[in-house]
């Protein structure tokens, strides 16, 4: 992957001067390569990443496993698009094994949720069947523990 | 206790023990341990936590009660491990069996392979600015310790001019030791080629401290060790501690002739019996899994190399860029001030470490040791912080 890429998926608030300065390269090109990723769809956005059990929402988020029948042309793409126009969805996959695709779903408790699963995505054509697991605790998330832990601190000067 | 007696006291202590100065990093290290809030660009590890899988590997070392001695020379699965390491990385072959010796950092490798080799009053010629423990080393072992001194327009690589100048009858040993701390310089095989032609002519014997060969950023490291006629006469010092981020497990590793290890375990197995257990196991993890890992680490800090030399341009303070290890080496002469009172006044009134030139040797006056195994983030506030204490020295 091109170093701007993963600096950028580390910390998407580097600014254009240290990302040039760590690159070896130009602020301008710096910007106009980010302008580009960000045309041609490569950087889909850029967002913070919250540890949600802190904040005093009431919230839930499910993990819902989804079976479908692939259909003749399109296979699962089709559906999986439909699935995906639904705001609650926050992510899809698709999957090997045991199901065909994966779904996060932010509610606001326990029968939003459930709502969605009965009354949106378990009677669409082509879902067979649904299986919902509720998640308890967020230990880490998009690569970040969510509780810092106190770090070991080095020494000051060493040889 | 009297004045008087501790005076006797200090008399007491060995000659060549008393002698020594007090380490400029020590003295450096007590002003700066007192003060709270500092950045420090003055720390010469990694600032990466050791990989989980390794720190896993010691876990479960320990889980399985890895508490016992191992044999002298280390564990035979780690000596493995060195071996086929050595041979896909740096090209050499050693026999585990007779040619690897693992020691408790390169600090205790150097320390073995010194003792062993020198004869009392027998010298040794190595490059400063140099890490801290060369010359001490040197001296606890009765050798003589004869510095050669490299320049910013060498690029701090040592010549084989300069070897001629100094060698005598009674030089026994050549220390080496790229990629380079403080300097951050590396030592490209055309310049090592002849260095290895010097000491097959001069029937010398090298010890090579190669702890940051894995943190080379414009070519590939190359062993000394590795080019012809020179295994049979070279020492090759590793160890974990820098681009494995080990420091503190304290594990190295000497490969060399089957007589020379030899000669550095009979030392090795009286005064330290064998490196710790559970960091032996913690390396044979490491060796065989973190390449990685270690690629990971190099990428990011040569982003921050190129930060900061780049910051040291725009501050006009001259700087070899550095192609090894996470040092740089700027020149601040410029600003009329010696290392010492540069780096206080930066401590002092920005609240900044860096270690001066002189701690690594007096022709490092004029210069600042900084580290840049230092987060992005802190690194760009030293900038920041530079820039106005510059801004001040020199309006
Ligand atoms: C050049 C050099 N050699 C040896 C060492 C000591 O390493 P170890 O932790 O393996 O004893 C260091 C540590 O700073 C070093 O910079």
């Amino acid at each position: 992957m091109d170093e701007l890429l993963k600096i950028l998926k580390k910390n998407a608030l580097e600014t254009p001067e240290n990302l040039a300065a760590m690159l070896n390269m130009s602020v301008e090109e710096v910007r106009s390569k980010i302008a580009a990723y960000e045309k041609e769809g490569i950087i889909r956005g850029y967002q913070a990443i919250v540890n949600e059990d802190r904040l005093d929402v009431r919230s839930v988020t499910a993990v819902i496993e989804v079976k479908i029948t692939p259909e003749r042309e399109g296979g699962f793409d089709r559906l999986a698009r439909r699935i995906c126009r639904f705001q609650e969805v926050r992510s899809a996959y698709l999957m090997s094994g045991a199901y065909d695709l994966l779904l996060f779903v932010d509610g606001r408790d326990l029968q939003e949720v459930a709502g969605f699963v009965s009354e949106k995505l378990a009677p669409m054509e082509g879902v067979t069947s649904t299986a919902t697991h509720f998640m308890l605790k967020t230990y880490k998330h998009h690569g970040l523990l969510m509780e810092s832990e106190d770090e070991y601190e080095r020494l000051k000067v060493t040889p | 206790m009297n004045t008087k007696d501790s005076k006797s006291l200090h008399e007491r202590v060995a000659a060549h023990v008393r002698d020594i100065p007090r380490s400029g990093i020590r003295d450096f290290f007590d002003i700066v341990s007192s003060r709270k809030d500092i950045i420090s660009l003055g720390i010469g590890e990694p600032d990466f936590v050791t990989p989980w899988h390794v720190r896993e590997a010691a876990v479960f070392a320990l889980e399985r009660g890895a508490t016992s001695y191992t044999s002298n020379l280390g564990l035979p699965r780690l000596r493995q491990a060195i071996a086929e390491y050595v041979q896909r990385t740096f090209g050499m072959v050693y026999d585990p069996d007779t040619e690897i010796i693992i020691t408790v950092g390169v600090s205790e490798g150097l320390d073995l392979a010194v003792r062993a080799l020198l004869n009392p009053g027998e010298e040794v010629i190595y490059h400063e600015p140099s890490y801290v423990s060369y010359a001490p080393v040197i001296t606890f072992a009765h050798g003589i310790p004869v510095p050669v001194i490299t320049t910013p327009a060498d690029a701090f690589r040592i010549t084989r001019t300069a070897l001629e100048e100094k060698i005598t009858p009674r030089t026994r040993l050549i220390l080496l030791n790229y990629p380079n701390n403080p300097t951050g310089a590396t030592l490209p095989r055309g310049h090592l080629e002849e260095i290895a032609a010097f000491v097959r002519e001069r029937d010398l014997l090298v010890v090579s401290d190669e702890i940051y060969a894995e943190l080379s950023y414009d070519e590939k490291h190359t062993s000394i060790a590795a080019l012809p006629g020179m295994r049979e006469r070279t020492i090759f010092l590793h160890g974990f501690s820098k681009a494995w981020a080990m420091t503190g497990f304290r594990l190295g590793y000497a490969c060399g002739p089957r007589q020379l290890i030899e000669a550095m375990m009979k030392i090795h197995q009286y005064t330290m019996l064998c490196a710790p257990t559970l960091s032996q196991e913690a390396a044979i993890e490491a060796l065989r899994e973190a390449d990685r890992d270690i690629s990971e680490m190099r990428a990011e800090y040569l982003r921050r190399r190129n930060f900061i030399v780049k910051t040291f341009r725009e501050l006009q303070l001259p700087c070899v860029t550095p192609t090894g290890a996470f040092y740089a080496f700027p020149d601040i002469s410029s600003t009329g001030m010696t290392s010492r009172d540069f780096a206080l006044r930066l401590l002092n009134e920005e609240n900044v470490a860096a270690v001066p030139g002189t701690a690594f040797g007096s022709c490092g006056e004029g210069f600042l040791r900084c580290s840049y195994a230092t987060a992005m983030d802190d690194l760009q506030e030293a900038a920041g912080r530079l820039r106005r204490f510059l801004e001040r020295v020199r309006s």
